[in-house]
């Protein structure tokens, strides 16, 4: 199963080494001609979406992207990547894929300084860390979008169909079961 | 190692593959943002101007990194001087993203800021593998390549760099018991040597600085080895700094494909001009080791 990271800016390395370890081939994307269509799934890795936003327009793949996702394409998208596919935030006016329905906070933790580490809840998989790095939280969910995890009472994970997002960084951890949890998702089995 | 400094190494690996740009107002900071910066750097004179004003350089007006955190969503990163820990702390105070223990700023000490005693991160420049575990040791998250701050001259850059790849790939390829007289040579705890012998690199993130003018020059520390680069004087000196900051985020995303960096790099107006090595007064580099 071939997997895509999105690899413009940021932690998408993390992602590409945590796909290997569980024996799925990870395919960088950093131009439109790397994102192509034997993908199962695509990541889109923690680091600043305003970058990410920017760099997606000026390589050709914003759209490409969107419609894919559009069209089912299981994606998995980790805090910056949750900004990237989220249809709203309270605190900025920027908008990008706007695939997923919710409603966000970009720094709803705070600043670097308020950045923390906890335990929690996720999916029935039991407890898994939670890592969260100026991280943003969801203030608000459509219909058809299932709450995962929550944390510091707020919701931090959520799966509208073929679209996952955390708002933590699974991937800085060893616990592979959120990536697990999505692998499923891309082969059809959950 | 303490929760609160993987958070912060972590911070770092969140702006991997990206551009930290030295800005000094709030709407520079908007334009940095807007070009695709992966954070900014607030100070009141980027280090061309410091190296023309001469004189005693400080931590900048809190007021005016304030302004910044208020203009944009990016972390906001700010410098004070070697050892100068009050600056820190209030720095920390105003919460700010990242505390860079800057040469370029004048120094305060010989000795450098214990950095384990802060909650936010620090980062520190080396020209060196010794100067950057030994900061490491100090509780820096962060490494950056000195190079030669406010030059626009990438040469000094490209050497500290050179030198940093060249003594981490010596280390993995020696045995254990040579290991041992590395630490001792590099002044440095051993299992920082062992750490970055088995894995070849540094334990923390490592960026370029210190002389970046053009996606070119961007494109090339990525090569040699940085993980990101911070780009100082080269923007807001420029002609067109919002084209040439945006050309520079390009370039590192993309080091790898010359055509598109041939693209990028067209059009995009007159560069700093720059000072040549033999005509620098002041070595910011030599500052803290």
């Amino acid at each position: 199963m071939k997997i895509g990271v999105l690899a413009l800016q940021g932690a998408f390395a993390e992602h590409v080494q945590m796909l290997k370890s569980l024996g799925v081939e990870a395919v960088e994307i950093r131009q439109r001609r790397d994102f192509v269509p034997d993908m199962r799934g695509v990541i889109l890795p923690g680091g600043e979406s305003t970058v990410m936003g920017m760099l997606l327009h000026k390589l050709g793949l914003f759209e490409p992207l969107r419609k894919a996702l559009v069209a089912g394409l299981p994606a998995f998208g980790t805090c910056a990547g949750l900004i990237l596919m989220a249809k709203e935030s309270e605190d900025s006016p920027r908008r990008h894929l706007c695939v997923l329905d919710v409603t966000l906070r970009r720094h709803g933790f705070g600043r670097q300084i308020n950045s923390f580490k906890t335990e929690g809840e996720f999916a029935g998989c039991g407890q898994i860390p939670l890592v969260f790095i100026r991280g943003p939280y969801i203030t608000g969910v459509g219909a058809g979008v299932e709450v995962l995890a929550s944390a510091k009472n707020r919701i931090v994970a959520v799966r509208q169909k073929n679209l996952l997002g955390t708002a933590f960084h699974p991937e800085l951890t060893p616990d592979s079961r959120v990536h697990e949890y999505f692998l499923n998702m891309c082969s059809g089995a959950g | 190692m303490s929760e609160k400094y993987e958070l912060n190494k972590n911070l770092a690996q969140m702006l991997k593959g990206g551009v930290i740009m030295d800005v000094s107002t709030p709407e520079q900071a908007r334009i940095a943002e807007g070009a695709g910066a992966c954070a900014v750097m607030a100070l009141e004179r980027i280090p061309a101007d410091i190296r023309a004003a001469g004189g005693v350089s400080r931590m900048s007006d809190p007021k005016l990194i304030k302004e910044i955190q208020g203009a944009v969503s990016i972390p906001v990163m700010a410098k004070v001087r070697i050892g100068h820990f009050m600056e820190a702390r209030i720095l920390q105070a105003i919460e700010i993203d990242y505390i860079d223990e800057s040469e370029v700023l004048s120094p305060t000490d010989e000795y450098h800021i214990d950095k384990r005693e802060f909650a936010v991160p620090f980062v520190c420049g080396a020209k060196n593998l010794g100067e950057a575990l030994r900061r490491i040791q100090e509780g820096a998250s962060m490494i950056r390549t000195k190079g030669e701050a406010g030059t626009g001259d990438v040469v000094q850059a490209v050497r500290h760099m050179r030198q940093m790849m060249g003594e981490i790939r010596a280390l993995t390829v020696k045995s254990k018991d040579e290991l041992y007289d590395a630490a001792k040579q590099l002044a440095v705890p051993f299992a920082l040597v062992e750490y970055v012998a088995e894995n070849g690199r540094l334990p923390v993130v490592m960026f370029s600085a210190g002389g970046v003018a053009t996606p070119a020059d961007a494109a090339l520390m990525m090569h040699l080895g940085a993980e990101g680069v911070f780009v100082g004087s080269g923007i807001f000196k420029s002609g067109d700094p919002q084209k040439r900051a945006a050309a520079i985020v390009q370039a590192v995303a993309n080091y790898n494909d010359a055509k598109l960096l041939a693209e990028i790099s067209e059009n995009l107006g007159e560069a700093m001009v720059g000072i040549n090595e033999h005509e620098i007064q002041v070595l910011m580099a030599e500052r803290g080791i």
